[in-house]
């Protein structure tokens, strides 16, 4: 077993007292892609968002249990969750650039995490995030044009651009090519790829060809038994065994597109 | 057959009833356009009567207004900079506190307390602008004279503040709408960043809401142009050209209320002076209403 980026032990998400996820424990390795999969309404997003704490956001939403990174449980008091998003970032299933400059897009996360370097600095900072995004060659003349110029696929590199930045140690992607056509989902693939050299990535996605293709483990959600409505994990494995020789027959069953 | 005959003839009469209640409906509203266009002929008649009698050059390049004076000069700068110096000092208040206010209601605060808040200062809008007037005069006027000595009894500043209260609501209310529409998506890629709540709101939030905030300005500044009541009160009625807001000003508006109030003669050219200086007034507040409206419209633009 490889060496483990976040250690997920009997987490709990509540929305008020809506149970949404239950007692999901998972061991997140480090330098590969995890994909979360599972059929529509058990959770997956949830669990992704527990990862950085972006759950919080959202009113009257509780986590219990513990999400290991680093040593440290991110739920405990002393943790800032500011610190958190900022070593765990997060893309979204739609692109959602800032209404700024592709530059500043980029510039805007550094500088409020406390880059304090030269303009040339900057620049080469920004650049660097291109690059690693696959973005350069075709944003290069235009850096001072709005992020929401650019086309869909553009724009969602972008944003993994502006996460990759500031070089976190894991990025979470929640959908990130469910909004974008065919040709542009397999370049968001190709990078996902190329980005697990540097990062630990997690990935929830519906598309099970995607989930295939791309990750190297997948954990497989289902809700808790018929007729509740809350989801946990029932399955985590290497891709391969998920897809091919799966323990649980609910994971057989929905991987072989008998149902979901 | 008789059936369907009669079930028709049914449907006719009920067609008949709702062309009436349309144009009965369309009546209404007409009268609203028809009173507006009815005051903007008179405006219209009235100044150029005015202008009959005295020339544009007259009005425009003069530095003194002294209609009511034997010595008559009709120059509309010092009306104009009496409305500009109160309307600016009621944005210095109005725009801050306002802004601060509509963050914290859309950033900060709690569904619940956002529910309880926004209504309240809806209704703070609605205080009759006459007891902001006496507020000015009895509360804030006395202050600024112990504050700083050399302040007259009626000056720019006591009313400017008391019309900055008064605009606030609006200000704030304005601008919460805008900071709200901002689509959630934006907020979390800022959080996932490691943004603070603070450094969202002022450098996510505020800047992609900026349209609609310069919309709420705006309207803001309108509203402060044609104020009376508050102006009337507290500021004085000495026409003059200065940036001073401690000394006694008068605003256009305010110039209105003492003719029409006063002993001036109908038809006379003092009398005929409130058309003009109506005229321009209206023309200010149309003009920024007009940017409002085109700002709130490309606003709207952006996230659809």
């Amino acid at each position: 077993m490889e060496p483990i980026a976040l250690d997920i032990r009997n987490l709990r998400v509540y929305y008020d007292d809506f149970l949404a996820i239950k007692d999901v424990n998972l061991s997140i390795p480090k330098n590969q892609i995890t994909a979360i999969i599972g059929p529509s309404g058990v959770g997956k997003s949830t669990l992704l968002r527990a990862l950085n704490r972006m759950n919080e956001l959202v009113p009257g939403c509780r986590t219990e249990g513990e999400v290991i990174f680093d040593g440290v449980n991110i739920y405990d008091p002393r943790v800032d969750p500011v610190e958190v998003r900022r070593r765990i970032g997060m893309v979204f299933q739609k692109p959602n650039p800032f209404p700024k400059s592709i530059y500043e897009n980029i510039a805007w996360g550094l500088r409020i995490n406390g880059f304090r370097g030269t303009k040339a600095q900057m620049d080469e900072a920004v650049e660097r995030a291109l690059r690693a995004a696959a973005l350069w060659d075709e944003v290069k003349d235009k850096l001072h044009q709005s992020g929401l110029s650019l086309s869909g696929g553009q724009q969602q590199r972008l944003c993994i651009a502006r996460v990759v930045a500031l070089q976190p140690e894991v990025i979470l992607l929640d959908e990130p090519a469910s909004a974008l056509d065919p040709i542009a989902t397999l370049k968001i693939e190709e990078l996902m790829r190329e980005l697990k050299r540097e990062y630990t990535l997690v990935i929830v996605t519906h598309n099970m060809q995607q989930a295939a293709r791309v990750s190297d483990y997948a954990a497989m959600m289902m809700l808790t038994g018929e007729g509740e409505r809350s989801g946990t994990v029932i399955e985590f494995d290497r891709t391969k065994v998920i897809f091919t020789n799966p323990r649980d027959k609910r994971t057989e069953d929905y991987v072989t597109g008998r149902f979901g | 057959m008789a059936g369907l005959g009669n079930s028709l003839s049914y449907i006719r009469r009920r067609r008949a009833e709702e062309r009436a209640v349309k144009a009965v409906l369309f009546l209404f509203a007409l009268v609203s356009i028809l009173t507006t266009l009815g005051i903007l002929y008179v405006l219209f008649q009235e100044t150029v009567l005015f202008f009959r009698e005295v020339s544009f050059a007259q009005f425009f390049l003069d530095t003194r207004w002294t209609p009511l004076f034997l010595s008559q000069r009709f120059g509309i700068w010092p009306l104009v900079n009496g409305t500009v110096l109160v309307a600016a000092g009621a944005m210095l208040v109005a725009l801050p506190l306002g802004l601060l206010a509509a963050i914290y209601m859309s950033e900060f605060a709690s569904e619940r307390v956002r529910r309880v808040l926004k209504p309240f200062l809806e209704i703070l809008a609605g205080v009759p602008t006459v007891v902001y007037g006496y507020f000015a005069l009895t509360f804030i006027t006395p202050i600024l004279r112990s504050l700083f000595p050399q302040t007259q009894v009626f000056n720019a500043a006591s009313a400017a503040i008391a019309m900055g209260f008064m605009i606030l609501p609006t200000v704030a209310s304005l601008s919460e709408d805008a900071l709200y529409a901002v689509p959630r998506s934006l907020r979390e890629a800022a959080y996932a960043l490691g943004a603070t709540r603070w450094e969202v709101a002022t450098q996510i939030v505020v800047p992609a809401a900026l349209s609609g905030i310069a919309a709420a300005f705006i309207l803001a500044v309108s509203r402060a142009v044609g104020e009376t009541m508050i102006v009337a009160i507290a500021a004085g009625q000495q026409p003059k050209l200065t940036l001073n807001p401690l000394e006694s000003i008068e605003t256009m508006t305010a110039y209105i209320v003492q003719v029409s109030l006063g002993d001036t003669p109908h038809q006379s050219l003092a009398y005929k002076t409130i058309f003009a200086v109506g005229m321009m007034l209206f023309l200010m507040t149309l003009g920024m209403n007009v940017a409002s409206y085109l700002l709130t419209r490309r606003f709207r633009e952006v996230y659809e």
